[in-house]
């Protein structure tokens, strides 16, 4: 048993009304469960088995591959999902502050031309997927999109924000909506995080 | 001539309890709606319009700058096709030529069952489960997001979406029981059969 299902940061109904209590309690107590416990069955007996996961991602090719496949789906799941509960928080959205902003500002123009880059790459991923704010290996962000549970540390970049566009995210719910419920994830995203994920991503 | 949403074959409740008049109203009246919408608005005033489906699938399958159109035409066969491979009082087994060579391919209908849930649940996000004939021979096949056998000349004889769309308000998370479901209550084995003897 390496990886654990980590606890919530705040109650199921905290993200109430953008996301409903249902969908929390069924998207981190089964799909996230069952990506660790799909995850710590491939890599059991193998010397990934004790491997931070995120480096484990990193070094995706390096598993073997009969085990990859299984490594890269319920890994990714796993490190997206721990991702995605952290940078959400009640009494939160709005705007980032400090060097997150400049950046974002000088990235992409404006907060607001970044947000609807980050809602077109939401909207437009077909099928099930996940839309990114990154940091870039050399430190520039970008807003890119990945399938299923790919997530950008397989390709070498940092991921700081993430939107999960599954349909399991959102379809109680929304149901067919996602435009609706990607506006409305704005509304809980935890900007003080994904500050201090950029930071991090900075060193 | 544009595309048009075909009518259910079957009432919205008529599915009921298996797969519920609620999951029939979005998947039918949003989901394939918007396949076929889409689908119209894109090929609107190009060489695409005018084709039949089958031909607008094959001539824009794996060409990157026509994955929109490819999704939503691929899209609106597949559900189309969805929708017959199940009626009222579905489920049970097949009988006549494919029951035989369901047995012959398979070994059992239950082996069958066995493979094409195991094929239907390790689709890993969205797509799709098929029985298809490939030539004089059955295969188990799964296709990802809008992808269809179609376009490696095989011929579908019954299809499940695996969406989670498909299941996610009637089944949430459960797409086991929801394969499972479609098997014993809701498979049009007439379909099956039908599309095999042609
Ligand atoms: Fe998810
Ligand atoms: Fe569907």
């Amino acid at each position: 048993m390496t990886h654990q299902l980590p606890p919530l940061p705040y109650a199921f109904d905290a993200l109430e009304p953008y996301i409903d209590t249902l969908t929390m309690q069924i998207h981190h107590g089964k799909h996230h469960a069952a990506y660790i416990a799909n995850l710590n069955k491939a890599i059991a007996g193998t010397p990934f088995e004790e491997m931070p996961i995120n480096e484990l991602l990193a070094r995706i090719n390096e598993v073997p591959e009969e085990i990859r496949t299984a490594v890269r789906n319920n890994g990714g799941g796993h490190s997206n999902h721990t991702l995605f509960w952290a940078i959400m928080a009640p009494n939160a959205g709005g705007a980032p502050t400090g060097a997150l902003a400049s950046a974002i500002d000088a990235t992409f123009g404006s907060f607001e031309t970044f947000k609807e880059k980050l809602t077109a790459a939401a909207i437009n991923r077909f099928g099930s997927g996940w839309a990114w704010l990154i940091v870039k290996p050399g430190g520039a962000l970008e807003v890119i999109s990945t399938p299923n549970q790919d997530s950008p540390i397989m390709t070498g970049d940092t991921p700081i924000l993430g939107i999960d566009v599954w349909e399991h995210a959102y379809y109680l719910k929304y149901q067919n909506r996602r435009p609706e419920y990607v506006a409305n994830f704005f509304n809980v995203i935890n900007w003080a995080q994904v500050a201090a994920n950029f930071a991090a991503a900075q060193r | 001539m544009a595309f048009e949403l075909p009518p259910l074959p079957y009432p919205d409740t008529a599915l009921e309890p298996a797969y519920s008049a609620r999951t029939i109203s979005f998947h039918h009246g949003k989901h394939h709606k918007a396949y076929v919408d889409n689908l119209n608005r894109l090929i609107a005033g190009t060489a695409l319009e005018g084709k039949t489906l089958e031909e607008i699938i094959q001539l824009t399958v794996n060409d990157p700058g026509k994955a929109a159109i490819f999704n939503n035409a691929a899209q609106v066969w597949n559900h189309t096709f969805f929708w017959h491979s199940m009626k009222p009082g579905g489920g049970g087994q097949p009988s006549g030529p494919l029951a035989a060579q369901i047995v012959e391919t398979f070994g059992s209908y239950e082996k069958f069952a066995e493979q094409f849930k195991a094929a239907a649940v390790g689709r890993f996000g969205s797509g799709w489960a098929w029985l298809v004939a490939d030539g004089k021979a059955l295969k188990i096949v799964t296709t990802p997001n809008a992808e269809t056998p179609l376009t490696a000349g095989l011929r579908p004889l019954l299809t499940v979406d695996v969406w989670e769309h498909a299941y996610y308000l009637d089944y949430q998370n459960r797409r086991p029981d929801f394969v499972q479901a479609f098997l014993d209550q809701l498979v049009n084995w007439d379909f099956a059969a039908a599309n095999w003897s042609k």
